[in-house]
């Protein structure tokens, strides 16, 4: 047992540093440096998810039906894949039409409707309430678990004033409102409360792990032994099956609860607050949409073992589940851990009641209770002075006023049911709003005649089949209403309703609430027709994506004073804020005075929009209208302002288009310069060594023929000699001239190619033949090895082959020593085609110049004793291989000769064979 | 005592021209066949004068005068670079690495030996 | 286009996760079997939802790059 001060005083403590933080996360907005502007922060911020529920419930729901807690996180983890695509059309939207509730959302989709949004604030109260009061009831029961002795019953809950619970409503309230309503913000984002939030998420997360990793190696030897002992135990083993044993598994209900759970992460008012409003960036999506599940994992992961760690401590029926994660340090000496885990479900607790008493409190403030109070004459459309203080006094008695309700139906109806089945009521209200949601986001039909229907439908069908139960239970309404029916009708039985049977209750309403809500949202859209102010905000938010903020339409016309809307801005938004926004817009529209900005349609948008931020679309609407001369749409004025703006899109993109176009034409003639350059100094480069290979025999003969000019007296012999050397320097001009030439013509494809079907090994043994005798004198040897039987044909040009042949031996003869020199050919047949190899026994290639010796002008070797060449032979000879579609290489070592090998292929494939003929042709 | 001619250049048969022309001109006559024989030929022995190919292998003619003109006890050595490549960069560059003169291949016994003479009798 | 490819792939995760998570495949788990001492069921049920947890990171964080 912990003393009841030392609680109290480290609850306030505690939310003093909650406060703390805040207060740091929103200076740090107010000068620009954002500590919230994180894809991290912003999925700790969703995870306001996880409430007193999560923290208690869960535990309690495990140990009585085993993984029946899980669907509740596993619908999260499906919705958060298809965040990317949803969630962030709903960003987009909310953000482009400055929506800042669900009643906003569902309001301004279908036509700003003020009807509707009451509606959807009604529901949400409603439904919310439930929620709420199970946060205070987590944490009062909690607190009592602290405060009193182990074993001996708690205390009786007190009179109305003597109920801690009551003051701990109240400290929440009080404390919510210094959080939320400190000033006002046209975005109604609250940067301070997200830094927050996130805080309180690790310390619940963190302080959830601990209790879980001091039960499960505390208490238990590591999971292992914990699941041993629960599997050994004939009562808790059941709760470790799908089917839990004995009973049928309810497939229905496990799938429905997936369902609720996945419309509930995005359409509670509070995931809805910090999912959609609170967004800093849509970019912040990608991650957060797979570190939230993350999250929901984590927290999980120890929710089973506590329940069946307190089951086997305990005994079962000995304590309360819920409350595991207190009574299990506690049983054990640990007060300091208890007392931490306490912080953390107070962290769920506030977390989850601060972010929805925000939201609930702006819409009942803009959807509520604005539309009425703008009605009359002190605050209406005649009215002047400043109301930003007006609206900050009506959201804080809102929230006082929500928790108060939420207090009341924890008195009502709050001891009757366990925290989950409380929160599973609240699940099943809000997700009434998925079809005008959802349908209104994808689904232009959707009308508000139909939204209307829909969610009355559903809202009465869940008051009808879930909420009253509720308070039977409790004791609050006859019994004789669930069990014989409304006025003893059966068919009318709330939790059978028109005899429908075999599901559980939960799953029964959501079936009976969500088909009349999607029947009567589809059928009544399509049989009526919508208001042209319906028709175009159903394009503005189904198109979302497909503009930009220059092209959206702007669906009104009529006249407006810019005095007038400036008026109506700063009695909404203060002085200062109309200021820096008219100068926001004048500088958009690149005007020096705010004074010049035209009257015109966008600023009459503009206005609305802004306007809309902070006291609701249905009320900006209302006010907007009060002071400008409008004249009223109909739809074929819709379509001709859709038509006029999709023409300035069309417009605008055809401008972009060209100039997209323009940029490549640049770009490409870029390239193609470039491309010329290259190919410019390759032709240099060539023409260079060209000319260098030219002059050099040109220098010799030049030179010697000018001194056998000059001297007369020059004996004959050396005479001989430098002729000699001058008819060798000849040849080796022509040869290079030939070689060019044929070098150019193969490069150019101008090439002429003959091809037959050539026996390769007989092209082989005709260059023997051919150059043996220059072998032979020269005291070499060249032998043939792998002779076949026969050689099927390749389809190639026999005299070219033979070029390359001779190319290679000649190559092999003049870099062997001279003599002792040894050739050898080698020729290898397989079905894909033939290889030939020529070896010799001479100095070898280093590596690093084997690729170069196939480059044209490029010869290896010492160039002192380089052999007379024209540099042009190994190169002609791997371009002929290579239209053959073959390839030519080398393998050498230095020291260990080279090899010189080509492979022809048979070109099987008639197409390529095409080819080849037809450049031959 | 006649002037010594240092002769580099790859090609044998250039070589072998200029050694004849070069000594029946009267002068000492050495050659060598790469950048680097060049390079060791002058500091074994410096010559007055050398025929300097400019694309040899191991080390070009431009490397080669760039290495002799570094040292300043060679900074008398006359050089006469010869190129194939006519073009004006390469002849730029041969001069502004240090060369004294610049001849283009083929070219005339005659003004070589023409050539090798002024040069010789400017410097002595 | 590459857009376009990534929404259709968080559908066709999203299409198999609500595969795998209720009937009937989930009944696939339904042994009375432990791996490393945790019963059969929850493990697996653990197991997928990090699968998909790391399908829609690797979805999220890697796709379109």
């Amino acid at each position: 047992m912990i003393s009841s001060s030392l609680v109290i005083a480290v609850s306030f403590l505690y939310l003093l540093v909650l406060f703390a933080v805040a207060w740091f996360g929103d200076k740090r907005a107010a000068e620009g440096r954002s500590i919230i502007a994180s894809p991290w922060v912003y999925a700790l911020s969703m995870a306001v998810y996880c409430t007193a529920w999560t923290y208690f419930g869960s535990v309690g729901r495990a140990a009585n039906t085993g993984l029946w807690f899980l669907p509740i996180y596993l619908g999260p983890m499906l919705a958060m894949i298809l965040a990317w695509i949803v969630l962030r059309k709903m960003i987009r939207i909310a953000k482009t039409y400055r929506i800042t509730s669900i009643a906003d959302f569902i309001a301004s989709r279908y036509g700003k409707s003020r009807s509707l949004a009451s509606l959807v604030t009604l529901i949400t109260i409603v439904g919310i309430l439930p929620y709420i009061a199970l946060q205070l009831k987590a944490i009062s029961s909690g607190y009592a678990m602290l405060t009193t002795p182990l074993g001996e019953p708690r205390q009786e809950i007190g009179l109305w004033l003597g109920d801690s619970t009551l003051y701990i409503a109240l400290a929440l309230a009080g404390f919510t409102i210094i959080f939320g309503t400190r000033h006002l913000d046209s975005t109604e984002r609250h940067e301070g409360m997200v830094a927050a939030i996130a805080f309180e998420s690790i310390v619940k997360l963190v302080a959830f792990l601990a209790v879980g990793l001091f039960v499960v190696y505390g208490v238990f030897n590591g999971m292992g032994d914990l699941f041993a002992q629960a599997l050994a135990n004939d009562q808790l083993k059941p709760l470790l099956m799908l089917g839990q044993g004995t009973q049928e598994f309810a497939y229905p209900q496990w799938f429905a609860l997936i369902i609720l759970a996945m419309l509930s992460v995005i359409f509670l008012p509070r995931q809805f607050q910090v999912m959609v409003v609170e967004n800093v960036d849509e970019r912040h999506l990608k991650r957060a949409s797979w570190v939230f599940p993350l999250y929901l994992l984590l927290i999980n992961i120890f929710v089973l073992p506590i329940a069946l760690g307190g089951l086997l401590f305990f005994g079962q029926g000995a304590a309360d589940p819920d409350y595991f994660v207190l009574s299990l340090p506690l049983a054990h000496g640990y007060e300091w851990l208890a007392l931490f885990v306490f912080v953390g479900g107070l962290s769920a607790a506030t977390g989850m009641v601060i972010v929805e008493a925000i939201a609930v409190s702006t819409m009942v403030c803009n959807d509520l209770v604005m539309p009425f109070l703008l009605r009359t004459e002190r605050f209406g459309s005649r009215a002047s002075g400043d109301l930003t203080g007006l609206l900050l006094m009506i959201r804080r008695v809102a929230i006082l006023g929500i928790l108060l309700l939420g207090y009341l139906y924890f008195r009502v109806a709050g001891e009757a049911y366990a925290l989950v089945s409380i929160g599973l009521i609240s699940f099943a209200a809000v997700a009434q709003f998925a079809p005008a949601m959802l349908g209104g986001m994808y689904w232009k039909v959707g009308n508000r005649q139909g939204a209307l229907a829909g969610l009355l439908l559903g809202f009465a069908l869940w008051i009808y089949t879930l909420l009253l139960p509720s308070l039977v239970k409790s004791g609050w309404l006859d019994a004789g209403l669930v069990t014989d029916g409304l006025l003893g009708l059966a068919w009318l039985k709330p939790e059978q309703l028109f005899g429908l049977q075999g599901l559980d209750n939960l799953t029964h309403a959501l079936f009976w609430s969500l088909f009349a809500n999607i029947s009567a949202y589809v059928l009544v859209s399509l049989w009526t027709r919508p208001e042209a102010r319906e028709a175009s905000q159903a394009l503005l938010f189904v198109d979302v994506f497909e503009r930009t903020a220059s092209t959206h339409p702007v669906f009104w016309q009529g006249r407006a004073k810019l005095s007038d809307l400036r008026n109506l801005t700063e009695r909404f938004l203060g002085v200062d804020k109309a200021e820096r926004l008219f100068t926001e817009y004048a500088r958009r529209l690149g005007l020096a005075q705010t004074k010049d900005i035209p009257a015109n349609a966008q600023l009459v948008q503009y206005v609305e929009t802004q306007l809309a931020g902070a006291i609701g679309t249905g009320s900006a609407r209302m006010m907007v209208a009060s002071v400008v001369e409008e004249e009223q749409l109909d739809l074929d004025d819709v379509m001709r302002i859709l038509e006029e703006a999709s023409q300035l899109r069309a417009y605008s993109k055809a401008l972009e288009e060209k100039s997209l176009s323009l940029e490549k034409a640049t770009s490409e003639l870029r390239a193609a310069n470039e491309q010329l350059k290259s190919l410019d100094k390759l032709k240099d480069d060539f023409m260079s060594s060209v000319t260098h290979e030219l002059r050099t025999p040109l220098t010799s003969i030049r030179a010697f023929t000018e001194m056998m000019l000059d001297d007369d007296e020059m004996d004959l012999e050396q005479r001989r000699q430098f002729l000699e050397i001058v008819v060798g320097e000849a040849e080796r001009l022509g040869r290079l001239v030939n070689q060019v030439l044929d070098m150019a013509k193969i490069e150019a494809g101008h090439a002429e190619w003959h091809n037959s079907d050539v026996d390769i090994q007989s092209v082989v043994k005709q260059a023997i033949n051919s150059i043996s005798g220059m072998y032979l004198e020269n005291g070499l040897s060249l032998n043939l090895h792998g002779e076949h039987e026969e050689i099927a044909p390749i389809r190639a040009d026999p005299d070219r082959l033979m070029q390359v042949m001779l190319n290679l031996l000649s190559n092999a003869a003049k870099f062997v020593p001279h003599p002792g020199g040894i050739v050898d050919v080698y020729i290898t047949d397989t079905t894909e085609g033939v290889t030939v190899g020529v070896q010799d026994n001479g100095k070898g290639i280093a590596s690093n110049e084997q690729e170069q010796v196939f480059e044209k002008f490029r010869q290896a070797g010492e160039f002192s004793d380089r052999p007379q060449g024209t540099g042009l032979g190994l190169p002609i000879s791997r371009q002929i291989v290579e239209h053959f579609g073959g390839r030519m290489w080398l393998e050498s070592e230095l020291g260990a000769g080279a090899r010189f090998s080509f492979f022809l292929p048979r070109l099987k494939d008639a197409q390529q064979l095409e080819r080849t003929e037809e450049e031959s042709a | 005592m006649s002037a010594k001619v240092l002769i580099a250049d790859d090609e044998q048969n250039i070589l072998i021209s200029l050694e004849f022309l070069m000594k029946r001109e009267g002068y000492q006559v050495s050659v060598a066949h790469d950048g680097q024989e060049a390079i060791d030929a002058v500091a074994k022995d410096k010559p007055n004068l050398m025929l300097l190919d400019a694309m040899m292998p191991k080390k070009t003619g431009f490397e080669v005068c760039q290495e002799i003109r570094s040292n300043p006890d060679n900074a008398d050595i006359i050089i006469l670079m010869l190129t194939a490549k006519g073009r004006d960069t390469d002849m730029a560059k041969g001069l502004a690495l240090g060369a004294d003169a610049y001849m283009v291949k083929p070219f005339s016994t005659k003004e070589l030996a023409q050539k090798v003479r002024e040069l010789l009798g400017a410097a002595g | 286009m590459l857009r376009g490819m990534t929404s259709a792939r968080l559908v066709a995760l999203f299409l198999l996760g609500g595969a795998l998570l209720n009937f009937p495949l989930l009944a696939l788990w339904d042994k009375d079997l432990t791996i490393f001492g945790v019963p059969l069921f929850p493990a697996a049920l653990f197991i997928i939802w990090a699968g998909l947890i790391a399908s829609l990171a690797w979805l999220m964080e890697y796709d379109e790059h």
